[in-house]
C-alpha cells in the first residue's frame, strides 16, 4: 500500500488496531503536558530575573545553612525509618509473636495521620519541643511505616528454600539473614527509603510547627510571606535537584541489587523464629513505637477536643471546610484517576519509546514536592491565565498532578490484569472494540481505578502546602482552617478539622494493612 | 462449512520475518493440524486468521469471502473464526454461563442455546462457577463452547492441550475431537506435539522457518516425510546405509522393500530410513542350524529404556565397526537386560531419504 496517508501510516504504527488509540495518545499528551507544566514555567518564573540574579541567589550563606538542615534531616530519618521498618516487620511477619494480626495493622496505622498532625500533637502537648531532634523524632515516628509496609509484603513472599539452602551451607541463623535474606528484601527497603526521603524534602507543616528551617519552609516563607517568588523558585529548583538525586540513588542502588526468583517450582514460606527470651523486649519496643507514633497524636487530639469543645465550639465552618474538602478530593480523583488510565493503557499495550518516556514522566510528580506544583501553577497562572489563579480548577488540577503516581500505582496493576488476549477473544466473539472495552477492560480495571481514586481522594484531603497556596480566597478546607487556628494557638478550636482528616485517612490505612495481611495469607494457603 | 484458504502469507515483527509466504487449504469441515516447533510462526499465523494481527502481503478467505487481501481486511469481530486460546483465556470476572454467552445477543445470553452449549460440552453443573474455580480441563471446555457459540464457519485452537496433564490430556483430546467431528466446523489446530497432530487430525500441515514444508495426511506424513529432520521430529528413526537396487534396499538388515523417490542417475547408494517399530528383536537362541544362523542379524543390547507400555533397545551390531546404535521399540514385557545377545529383523519398507 504505497499511497498510505502519513497520518494513517502513524497511528497504524502504534498497534494495528487502529482508531482506539488515538485516546489514549490525546490522554497521554494531556498528562505529559500538565505533569510538565509546573516544571516549566518555575525554571521560566526563575531566570526571568537574570541567571546572575539567579546565582546571586543561590551562593549564599542562608542556602548553605539550609541545605545542611535538609541533608543532615533526611539522612538521619530515612536510616532510623530503615532500621525501625524492617526491624518492626521482620518481628510482625517472620517471628511467633504474640498478637501478630493486631500488631500487623497497629503499625501501619501511623500513616493515617498526616505529618502536620503529628506534629501538633507532640507540640501542643509540650510547647518547648523545637528544633532538629524534635523534628527527626516526629518524622521518623510518622513515615516508618513507608519502609514498613513494603518490607513486610517482601518479607511475607520470601522463599523459605534461600535461608535453608545458606542454612545447608553452613551459614549460622543471622549469617543467614545478614547475607541472604536481607538482599532478598533490600529492593524492598531501598524502595521505602525512597519514599522516605521524598516525604522529607516535601514535608511542610510539621517542620514549621517545629521550626525547623527545611528548603521546604524557607520557599513557602519567602512565597507566603517575603512576596518574592523568584527567590522562591529558585529554591525550589534546588528542591527539585535534591529530589531527583534522592530517586536516580535509589534506581542506582536497586539496579545492582536486583533479584527475582529462581526457577519454577513452589514457593515455601519459611517457619516462624520462636522469640524466647526475647518476647518481651519486642513486645515492648512495638508498643513504645505504637504509643509514640499512634497514642500521643491521637491522645492529644482527644484532650484538645475534650477541652476545646466547652471554649470554642466547632461552628458551621467545619461542615463547609469538609464538603470543600470533599468536592475538591473528588474531583482531583477523578482527573488523576482518568490522566492514569492512558497513560498505563499506552505503557503496557503499546509498549515503545515513547510510551515508556511518557510512564516515567507521569512518576515525576514523586520528586516534585506540593509546594513546588503549586508554585509552578502560580507562576503560570499569574503571568498567562490570571483568572485561573487562586481558583478551585487550579487547585484540583495541582493535586491531580501531584497524586498522579498514586493513581497510576492503581491502575497500571489492574491495567496488568486485564490482558490483551481477553480483548482479542472478545473481539474474535463478535463484540466491536468500543464494546469489548465496556465489558471486558473496565470491569477487570475496575477495582484498580477504585484504589486509584481512593488513594488519590485520601491524599488530596489530608494535603496542606499546596493547599495553602492555592485554596481560593474565603475557601476554607479542613486542612486550611486546622492550619490558620493552629498558627494562633487555638489548638482545641483545631482539634475538630484534625480528626475529620484522620478520620477520612485512618479508614483507608487500615483497610490496606487489611489487604495486605489477607493478600499474604491467601498466598500462603496457595 | 466452508473451506478456509490462505494464500503466500507474510509477516513480520519489527523487520524479522516470521511467516514467510504461507499457503495453505483447509478443507471444509475438516480438522487440520498446524505441526511445528516452538517459535516458526505457528501462533502468528493463528493470529493473522483471526484477524488480531495485520499481514503484510498475502491473502485470507473462508468459503466465498475474503478476510483479508492486500486491499480488504475484516475486524476479527467481523469475521466468522472462533478462537480457543492457550490456557482459555476466560474472562476472569464473568462465571461459565456468562463466559460461554459473551457472543450473543443480549436475549440469548441466558437462554436455552447457552444451556445446549454446556451440555454438549459436558459441564452444565459449572454453569455459575468463575473461572479461577475451575480445573484446566474444564476451563478448556468452557473456552471451547464459548468460541462455539456463535457458530463459527471455522474455529482455531491454539495448543489447546497443552496446559493439562498428561493423564487429562488424553481424555480432553478425545472428547474435543468427537465434538468438533459431530458440529462439523472448518477447524485448525496448533500444536508442538506430533503425536497430538498425527492422532487427531485429518490432515497435518509442518511449519517450518514460516513456511508450510509438507502438508499431507497423518499416515503418508509418517511413512514419507519430506526430509530426513521432519522424519527424526515425527518420531525416533534410525537412518542407515544403503545401496538401492531396482525397488530394493540393501542395507547391513539385509534386502529391504523401498519406498520413496531415488533420484535418477545417483550413484546408487545412499541411505533409508527404518522405524524402531519395524525392527523384531529376539534373544539369541544357541543350536539353530548353521545354515540358517548364518542369515541372522546378531547384536547384544547396550542399553533399555522402559517406558511401561514399550521399551526402547539400543543395540550394537556385531561384525560392524560403526559408532551407530540402532533403535528397536518392543512390548513393554519385552524388554531385555543390558548385554543380551538378540537377533534383529526389519519388517515393512525401507523409505529413502532425499
Amino acid at each position: 500500500m504505497p499511497s498510505t496517508p502519513i497520518a494513517g501510516r502513524w497511528t497504524r504504527a502504534w498497534s494495528g488496531r487502529r482508531h482506539w488509540p488515538l485516546v489514549s495518545v490525546t490522554g497521554g499528551a494531556i498528562a505529559a503536558t500538565l505533569v510538565l507544566l509546573p516544571l516549566v514555567f518555575l525554571i521560566v518564573e526563575a531566570q526571568r530575573s537574570g541567571w546572575s540574579e539567579v546565582q546571586h541567589l543561590l551562593l549564599r550563606h542562608a542556602v548553605a545553612v539550609l541545605l545542611w538542615n535538609t541533608v543532615r534531616l533526611t539522612l538521619a530519618c530515612t536510616i532510623l525509618c530503615a532500621v525501625l521498618g524492617v526491624a518492626a516487620a521482620w518481628c510482625v511477619e517472620r517471628t511467633a509473636l504474640p498478637a501478630r494480626r493486631l500488631w500487623a495493622v497497629a503499625l501501619v496505622l501511623p500513616l493515617g495521620v498526616p505529618d502536620f498532625v503529628v506534629g501538633f500533637g507532640w507540640v501542643s502537648i509540650d510547647p518547648a519541643l523545637h528544633g532538629y531532634l524534635a523534628a527527626v523524632m516526629i518524622m521518623t515516628l510518622s513515615l516508618y511505616p513507608l519502609v514498613y509496609l513494603p518490607v513486610a509484603s517482601a518479607l511475607a513472599n520470601l522463599d523459605a528454600g534461600l535461608e535453608e539452602a545458606a542454612r545447608s551451607l553452613g551459614l549460622s541463623p543471622w549469617q543467614a539473614f545478614w547475607r541472604v535474606t536481607l538482599r532478598q528484601i533490600s529492593p524492598a527497603v531501598l524502595g521505602g527509603c525512597l519514599l522516605v526521603t521524598l516525604a522529607l524534602l516535601a514535608e511542610f507543616g510539621a517542620f514549621e510547627i517545629v521550626q525547623y528551617r527545611t528548603f521546604t519552609v524557607e520557599i513557602f516563607t519567602e512565597f507566603k510571606l517575603g512576596f518574592d517568588t523568584v527567590a522562591a523558585c529558585v529554591l525550589s529548583l534546588v528542591l527539585v535537584a535534591l529530589s531527583i538525586a534522592a530517586l536516580l540513588g535509589e534506581l542506582s542502588l536497586s539496579a545492582r541489587s536486583r533479584s527475582a526468583r529462581s526457577g519454577p517450582g513452589a514457593r515455601r514460606i519459611a517457619p516462624r523464629v520462636a522469640l524466647g527470651r526475647f518476647t518481651l523486649p519486642a513486645l515492648a519496643g512495638l508498643s513504645t513505637v505504637s504509643a509514640l507514633a499512634l497514642g500521643v497524636p491521637l491522645g492529644s487530639l482527644v484532650y484538645w477536643m475534650a477541652r476545646g469543645s466547652s471554649t470554642t465550639l466547632p461552628s458551621a465552618s467545619i461542615l463547609s471546610a469538609a464538603v470543600h474538602t470533599a468536592a475538591y478530593s473528588a474531583a482531583a480523583a477523578v482527573l488523576s484517576t482518568l490522566l492514569a488510565v492512558p497513560v498505563s493503557a499506552l505503557a503496557i499495550r503499546h509498549r515503545n519509546r515513547v510510551t515508556v518516556l511518557l510512564e516515567r514522566l507521569a512518576y515525576l510528580p514523586m520528586a516534585l514536592p506540593g509546594l513546588v506544583i503549586a508554585l509552578g501553577l502560580v507562576s503560570f497562572s499569574v503571568r498567562y491565565a490570571f483568572s485561573l489563579y487562586q481558583s478551585s480548577l487550579e487547585l484540583i488540577v495541582a493535586y491531580a498532578i501531584l497524586f498522579l503516581p498514586l493513581a497510576l500505582v492503581g491502575v497500571r496493576s489492574a491495567m496488568g490484569q486485564s490482558s490483551a488476549r481477553l480483548e482479542e477473544v472478545g473481539r474474535s466473539l463478535g463484540a466491536r472494540p468500543v464494546t469489548v472495552w465496556l465489558r471486558v477492560t473496565l470491569p477487570l480495571i475496575a477495582p484498580g481505578l477504585g484504589a486509584a481514586f481512593a488513594l488519590v481522594f485520601i491524599s488530596s484531603a489530608t494535603e496542606l502546602t499546596a493547599t495553602l497556596l492555592l485554596h481560593p480566597t474565603g475557601v476554607n478546607t479542613l486542612a486550611t482552617q486546622f492550619w490558620a487556628y493552629t498558627s494562633e494557638f487555638s489548638y482545641g478550636a483545631a482539634a475538630p478539622y484534625a480528626a475529620l482528616m484522620v478520620a477520612i485517612s485512618a479508614v483507608p490505612a487500615y483497610l490496606l494493612s487489611r489487604r495486605m495481611s489477607t493478600l499474604a495469607h491467601t498466598e500462603q494457603r496457595s | 462449512m466452508s473451506q478456509l484458504s490462505i494464500a503466500d502469507l507474510w509477516k513480520g515483527y519489527a523487520g524479522a520475518p516470521v511467516l514467510r509466504g504461507v499457503a495453505l487449504d483447509v478443507p471444509a469441515g475438516s480438522l487440520t493440524a498446524v505441526l511445528g516447533l516452538s517459535g516458526c510462526g505457528k501462533t502468528t499465523l493463528l493470529r493473522v486468521i483471526a484477524g488480531f494481527e495485520r499481514a503484510e502481503r498475502g491473502s485470507v478467505s473462508l468459503g466465498t469471502q475474503t478476510l483479508e487481501n492486500g486491499r480488504t481486511y475484516l475486524p476479527p469481530e467481523k469475521r466468522s473464526v472462533g478462537y480457543v486460546p492457550q490456557e482459555g483465556a476466560l474472562f476472569p470476572h464473568l462465571d461459565v454461563q456468562q463466559n460461554v454467552g459473551f457472543g450473543l445477543a443480549r436475549r440469548e445470553r441466558r437462554g436455552k442455546q447457552v444451556a445446549e452449549l454446556l451440555q454438549m460440552v459436558g459441564i452444565a453443573a459449572l454453569a455459575k462457577r468463575l473461572p479461577h474455580e475451575l480445573s484446566g480441563g474444564e476451563q478448556q471446555r468452557v473456552a471451547l463452547a464459548r468460541a462455539l457459540a456463535r457458530r463459527p464457519q471455522a474455529l482455531l485452537l491454539d495448543e489447546p492441550f497443552s496446559s493439562l496433564d498428561a493423564s487429562l490430556r488424553t481424555h480432553v483430546r478425545e472428547e474435543v475431537h468427537a465434538l468438533l467431528r459431530e458440529q462439523g466446523v472448518t477447524t485448525v489446530l496448533v500444536t508442538h506435539d506430533q503425536e497430538e497432530a498425527l492422532s487427531l487430525a485429518d490432515t497435518v500441515a509442518v511449519l517450518r522457518d514460516g513456511r508450510i514444508i509438507q502438508h499431507a495426511k497423518p499416515e503418508e506424513l509418517y511413512e514419507r516425510p519430506a526430509d530426513q529432520h521432519l522424519a527424526r521430529f515425527l518420531g525416533t528413526v534410525n537412518v542407515i546405509d544403503a545401496q538401492f537396487e531396482r525397488g530394493t534396499a540393501r542395507t547391513v538388515l539385509g534386502a529391504l522393500a523401498l519406498r520413496g523417490d531415488v533420484a535418477p542417475g545417483s550413484d546408487r547408494s545412499g541411505s533409508v530410513m527404518v522405524r524402531p517399530e519395524q525392527l523384531d528383536v529376539r534373544a539369541y537362541e544357541d543350536g539353530a542350524d548353521d545354515e540358517h544362523a548364518a542369515s541372522l542379524v546378531a547384536g547384544r543390547v547396550e542399553q533399555c529404556r522402559y517406558y511401561g507400555h514399550d521399551a526402547l533397545l539400543h543395540i550394537r551390531l556385531e561384525h560392524l565397526d560403526t559408532s551407530e546404535l540402532l533403535l528397536a521399540r518392543v512390548h513393554g514385557e519385552q524388554a531385555l537386560p543390558i548385554g543380551t545377545r538378540v537377533t534383529v529383523a526389519a519388517h515393512g519398507p525401507a523409505i529413502a531419504l532425499r
